[in-house]
């Protein structure tokens, strides 16, 4: 057998990999390269009249204290996404691994709520907890719990966890039971002739075979968190109220479109652009390597 | 009925076709009903002639549309006509090379006697420069009011004719009406900057920014942090506590509060006129926008928000023609009236106030005259002609901002303002060296 695949003509392996590289120089390459250079330029609007200003809305972007009450909000809204999404998804999971009568029923249904768009998940949740008329927002206020997320930012803040959370936990249960249901039986059953009980079985035996997915979940989860939660932000809080859950990735999109200032909202996509770059190489780097296969 | 009018569309459409009228491109923002209310005026007008056929194209709300459009102008596919809210009035006007200023655009198209004359004083003042010349044509245009729940009244003993003038008035009456058990809350209010700091400033002739509220130029700063505002706000806040003042959110988020009879009154866009026709069950009234009677004897005047249409460069003279054809149907009483009697909106010329008056429209639906006459109860001062702030969708946020942190109780009123001036003036200065 060849070890090297060989082309007789010098030509076609580029021909074969040009529509990938096309589309990788339409879609992401060039849009990076237009942000980037957007992101040393003041503009008006109309881009009648623009100036190179090397880094000044970096700098502006840094002297900001708004932009790191964002960075907070993001590092918050992060955490809070992934930890509520992987606890949930994996209580689900065992729960749903040890059941023994309808048990296709119950992962079916669990798996559902993955296919509503973030969008529509942060308008359910809006509906649930309007503070007029939503059914659990009147709920709490009867059990003496005032909830208005228009004017409490922690509030805001948790309302948008919880729904930027519960589509996310479908994709994340998934992963756990496919986890769970390949560690051996043998070796639970071996821990449990051991006298093991279901919660030591479940610390010392299960959680330690899951942990190659339960590192990739924390990355995808934030990454999830981090870029595509967009929607729930939108139209849920629109970042409100103050700036309480205004995210990274909704300023650039609040700075660029609603307040016509390309030249900072560039910049903070450049600044997001190292965060993904950082988070990959952090993936490939260190948990691939660490985690116990 | 309805195969009749698609066979008349279909028919007309050869017909234009036929004759190839010439196209005008509008953009709009103007969604479901409203938006319904816009393709009737224009099939009216596409019908009237058969020279220029105008296509309304709505894209999505006011800040998207304005985005499209700006991106479709650095696309060199920019429509004819956009709508503009105005809060975007300082970035359009100062696109220079972008605009065709509609007193230049009727100038040159033949219509010499086209002014800003059977404008209202409000509604043009916003929009014209400082020798008076219109450089956008106004169209839609609102104005906050008090809305108040008249069965609440009752209920509480007071006279449903006789709703609050002042503010000390609608502090007393939102008690007893909450006493009464007649609702849970005394008022709420919309849009919390043009509302509670735009138009109450102008509403006491008070000045939101130096250089004539950013008329005079670009170097303005604001001025909401004085006695006045901030005596507002620590009053707003104050009265949270006993629920006489209860904050529902920016926009429109408030007004559930108010249909589902929680409080009983809300200041909102007149432009909510037929949501609550439609969407409550009670019967309510509407009236002009308290003021303090320390402060002043009589209110000024409120001033608008809404859009107006602007004209972007790039096209050819025969179709800029079409363009001003259009705008004078537009501005025409019989148009302006159908488009008041349909919407909240007010008329935005005195003809078609007057043909209003004449037609009986306030007897049918009471209180729609109010903001019209709140907006020419006097004519409009530096204070109270509108404003012209660069930057002012970010800027109207971080007041917002603010006034959310003032409500939670976070920051004093003076702080609270202090920052809004602060961070403001950061906007305006970005917006002065990109546009000067």
């Amino acid at each position: 057998m060849h070890k090297n695949v060989t082309f007789k003509n010098p030509w076609l392996p580029y021909l074969l990999v040009l529509p990938q590289m096309a589309v990788t120089i339409v879609f992401f390459i060039w849009p990076a390269a237009q942000a980037l250079k957007q992101s040393f330029l003041v503009e008006d609007a109309f881009g009648l009249s623009s100036e190179f200003v090397w880094f000044d809305n970096f700098v502006a972007l840094f002297t900001d204290p708004a932009y790191y009450e964002v960075m907070i909000n993001t590092a918050l809204f992060s955490i809070g996404v992934t930890v509520v999404t992987m606890v949930v998804a994996m209580l689900l999971a065992v729960m749903a691994d040890g059941v023994l009568r309808g048990k296709r029923t119950y992962q079916l249904l669990l798996t559902w709520p993955y296919a509503v768009a973030p969008a529509v998940a942060g308008v359910l949740w809006l509906f649930l907890f309007n503070p007029s008329n939503g059914v659990l927002a009147l709920a709490l206020r009867t059990i003496g719990y005032n909830w208005n997320h228009y004017l409490n930012g922690e509030q805001a803040m948790a309302l948008v966890i919880t729904a930027a959370a519960w589509p996310r936990i479908a994709y994340n249960f998934i992963f756990f039971l496919a986890a769970l249901q390949s560690i051996p039986r043998s070796l639970i059953e071996a821990a449990a002739i051991d006298g093991a009980g279901p919660a030591r079985r479940f610390f010392s035996v299960m959680f330690p075979l899951l942990s190659p997915t339960t590192f990739f979940l924390v990355v995808v989860n934030l990454v999830y968190a981090f870029f595509e939660t967009f929607g729930v932000i939108h139209t849920v809080t629109q970042g409100g109220p103050g700036t309480a859950t205004e995210i990274l990735v909704y300023k650039v999109f609040k700075d660029g479109f609603i307040g016509l200032d390309l030249g900072s909202s560039a910049a903070q996509s450049v600044v997001l652009m190292v965060i993904v770059i950082g988070l990959t190489a952090i993936q490939f780097k260190y948990i691939e390597r660490k985690v116990q296969y | 009925m309805l195969r009749k009018t698609v066979a008349t569309l279909v028919l007309s459409a050869i017909a234009v076709q036929a004759q190839a009228a010439q196209e005008i491109q509008w953009w709009h923002a103007l969604g479901g009903q409203l938006g319904e209310t816009v393709e009737k005026m224009v099939a009216e007008y596409n019908n009237s002639q058969d020279v220029y056929e105008v296509k309304p194209v709505y894209k999505g709300n006011y800040t998207e549309t304005m985005t499209t459009a700006i991106a479709a102008f650095r696309a060199e596919e920019q429509p004819h006509i956009v709508q503009v809210f105005e809060v975007g009035t300082a970035t359009m006007m100062n696109a220079h090379g972008a605009i065709y200023p509609v007193h230049e655009l009727m100038q040159e198209t033949g219509n010499k006697d086209f002014s800003s004359e059977p404008y209202l004083d409000a509604v043009a003042s916003y929009y014209t420069t400082q020798d008076g010349k219109l450089l956008s044509l106004p169209f839609n245009s609102s104005t906050p009011v008090m809305f108040y729940n008249k069965d609440a009244m009752k209920k509480a003993g007071l006279d449903p004719n006789q709703p609050p003038q002042t503010w000390t008035e609608l502090a007393d009456m939102s008690q007893k009406i909450i006493d009464a058990d007649a609702a849970t809350c005394g008022f709420t209010t919309g849009w919390p900057s043009w509302v509670q700091i735009e138009n109450m400033s102008a509403w006491h002739d008070k000045p939101i920014a130096t250089q004539a509220n950013g008329f005079g130029g670009l170097s303005t700063e604001l001025t909401i942090n004085s006695d006045f505002q901030v005596g507002h706000m620590q009053n707003l806040a104050d009265w949270q506590e006993d629920r006489i003042f209860v904050y529902g959110g920016r926009r429109g988020d408030s007004n559930p509060l108010f249909m589902n009879s929680e409080c009983w009154a809300v200041m909102n866009s007149s432009a909510y006129y037929d949501t609550f026709a439609e969407g409550t069950n009670f019967e309510w009234g509407v009236t002009k926008l308290p003021y303090y009677a320390n402060e002043v004897k009589e209110p000024q005047n409120s001033i608008i928000g809404g859009a107006t249409l602007w004209v972007l460069n790039g096209h050819d003279e025969a179709e800029y023609k079409g363009v001003a054809d259009f705008f004078e149907y537009l501005s025409s009483a019989e148009a302006q009236y159908f488009w008041h009697s349909n919407t909240g909106y007010v008329p935005i010329t005195d003809a078609a106030f007057e043909l209003a008056e004449e037609r009986n429209l306030y007897a049918s639906k009471p209180g729609k005259e109010v903001a019209v006459q709140q907006l020419t109860l006097n004519p409009p001062t530096a204070n109270s002609k509108g404003l012209r702030l660069g930057n002012f969708v970010q800027v109207r946020d971080i007041i917002e901002q603010e006034m959310e942190n003032i409500f939670v109780g976070k920051k004093t009123p003076q702080k609270g303002l202090d920052d809004a001036v602060t961070q403001g003036n950061k906007l305006l200065r970005k917006f002065e060296s990109a546009n000067d």
